[in-house]
């Protein structure tokens, strides 16, 4: 340090050109050895090559593995699961966004109703709610609407309908906590100068607060989303033909259960990560504004490398 | 305007304000004339920014009247009973009430322009072009013509006021009320929001200014008002209560402030 001190002028005061300025030797210093990190890295790459060893010795007949991976019966019960999951989802964002408001409600019947509704839902395990849908022909023979609609319960509540209503009407439960959390996140004085302009309470809601609340609400609600993907297996047990349940079925029939479950397990990977993804550009969309500049998309990143290649490719004479 | 003759564009009587047993507002007399430049001054918690919060009823008060422009503001009376007006009236009647904030509250997941946008289109359903337009001109006014397309996060603290005015201002209101503008601001920050409060003054905008800028209210003020402990100690011209303060009360501020 003092070599470098002696080389720059001595003292604040003399201002000197910044050429003159002398640039101090880059610092050469003997790293610390992270003896540590060396010692982790080789355990746990062993463990992890060991249970690769142990499944590549095991009795498992990979061939069926990629045989059944795009079988038609285990397509068809991905895409059940894929549908059971998004009308499941859909009735829990919107009876959810429905109940969150409720909360927040002056009205004290609502925010009590809404209240209970949660208490209820969440109070209990998906796997009773959906034997309870499934059943409710025990005790009620009809579905009667008056003159609009008249049907046999068996009728209505079919395994799709019973793991829809019970899987929906508990995530509703979950996403109502997840908006209100999201509308009591955004700043009072949003509120107020909203209404300082002369915006409506609904405008202001609709205009103001919820664009700002969905920052808060996406992240989780992608999380459920993925959730609700695995959770949707239970519906098995009420007899839906969803990805578990087909390949139950395809596995006992031609004894390749375990085959079959890792069929399962590398569909259902598939079907999160696809919906991983979409969560990123989402929250991406609907952090306008809260960071001073976006992160760049996988995309735009592949494009700025491929554009700067080419810059600096460009005056080699790759212009035509 | 409305009127011919000069009511008072805001007139305040005997206005009370409590929150739960605390009494913030004992009894405000006051009158603000078309056209002036009134400054609230006063110790933090002498009820200066409630008194002003009141006026575009962000706050309720609880007794007297208050009046904006001859009109009774968050009620309507009929013979000797009043009643209470419902969220689109009292909406109605804040559209011609700019506030600015001290915190700014610019609407974050929107740019400059479009925070100025916003209320014209939703408020008075003025077209987006038209809209735009003008937005245009008031962040031209204020300044800001080459940062439309900024967000909030992306200006310094006075820039952000700055949007704020011309976002009060692209409703066209008669009176605007600013709350502390520069207090939520860096000292160098300063001098570029009231640059555009002075120009505002300067074009005949009624204003009342919640302020600890001395300076300014000594400078460009008509009337100022010194509050302590939810009443008014002492009025007059800024120059006479600032210069010469009667009021120990005031003294002691004053000594403190200047």
């Amino acid at each position: 340090m003092t070599e470098a001190n002696d080389k720059t002028p001595v003292g604040g005061g003399s201002v000197a050109a910044p050429d003159e300025r002398v640039k101090p030797e880059a610092i050469k210093a003997i790293p610390v050895r992270h003896y540590g990190r060396w010692v982790s890295s080789v355990v746990v790459l062993f463990l992890l090559a060991a249970i690769v060893l142990a499944f590549s010795r095991g009795q498992i007949e990979w061939s069926v593995v990629g045989e059944y991976i795009n079988d038609g019966t285990v397509i068809r019960g991905a895409w059940a699961t894929l549908q059971l999951t998004l009308y499941a989802m859909l009735i829990g964002v919107v009876l959810g966004m429905v109940l969150a408001v409720m909360r927040l409600s002056q009205n004290p019947v609502l925010r009590n109703v809404a209240w209970g509704y949660i208490w209820f839902f969440r109070g209990t395990p998906v796997l009773v709610q959906l034997f309870l849908w499934f059943n409710l022909s025990l005790v009620f023979t009809y579905v009667d609407l008056g003159p609009i609609y008249k049907n046999e319960m068996t009728d209505v509540m079919t395994p799709f309908m019973a793991a829809l209503l019970g899987l929906g009407l508990n995530e509703a439960a979950y996403m109502a906590e997840i908006g209100r959390a999201g509308i009591q996140s955004v700043d009072r004085g949003q509120t107020e100068a909203a209404h300082a302009l002369g915006m409506s309470p609904a405008k202001t809601t609709r205009r103001i607060v919820l664009p700002q609340a969905m920052r808060v609400i996406i992240p989780p609600t992608g999380n459920e989303f993925i959730n609700m993907l695995k959770t949707s297996s239970l519906a098995y047990v009420i007899g839906f033909s969803e990805l578990f349940l087909v390949s139950r079925e395809v596995g006992s029939v031609n004894l390749a259960v375990m085959e079959l479950l890792i069929v399962v397990t590398i569909w259902y990977l598939i079907l999160t990560t696809i919906f991983s993804i979409g969560q990123y550009y989402l929250e991406r969309h609907f952090a306008r504004g809260s960071d001073r500049a976006l992160p760049p998309t996988p995309l735009q990143k592949i494009r700025a490398n491929v554009l700067s290649f080419r810059r600096q490719a460009g005056p080699g004479g790759v212009g035509a | 305007m409305t009127s011919l003759s000069k009511q008072p564009m805001v007139k305040a009587e005997a206005v009370h304000k409590s929150f739960g047993l605390i009494e913030v507002l004992k009894g405000i007399d006051l009158e603000v004339q078309q056209g002036e430049v009134f400054c609230l001054v006063g110790p933090s918690g002498s009820g200066k920014s409630t008194f002003l919060r009141c006026i575009n009823h962000l706050e309720k008060i609880n007794a007297g009247r208050l009046y904006v422009d001859g009109q009774l503001v968050g009620y309507r009376q009929k013979g000797d009973k009043l009643y209470e007006l419902k969220e689109r009236e009292v909406a109605d009647q804040r559209k011609d009430i700019g506030m600015v904030f001290q915190r700014f509250n610019l609407f974050p997941h929107m740019t400059a322009l479009q925070n100025v946008m916003e209320a014209p289109m939703q408020v008075k359903g003025e077209s987006k072009a038209n809209a735009r337009e003008r937005a245009a001109k008031l962040l031209e006014r204020v300044g800001l013509g080459d940062r439309k397309g900024n967000y909030p996060a992306q200006l310094s603290g006075g820039q952000q006021q700055r949007v704020a005015i011309a976002r009060a201002l692209a409703m066209d209101p008669k009176l605007m009320l600013f709350d502390e503008p520069t207090s939520a601001l860096d000292p160098e920050l300063v001098g570029e929001v009231l640059d555009v409060m002075r120009d505002l003054a300067e074009s005949g905008m009624t204003m009342v200014v919640v302020t600890h800028e001395m300076g300014f209210a000594r400078e460009v003020g008509d009337s100022l008002v010194f509050m302590d402990g939810g009443v008014v100690v002492e009025s007059g011209h800024p120059r006479d209560v600032l210069s010469n303060p009667q009021h120990d009360r005031t003294k002691a501020f004053l000594a403190n402030v200047l």
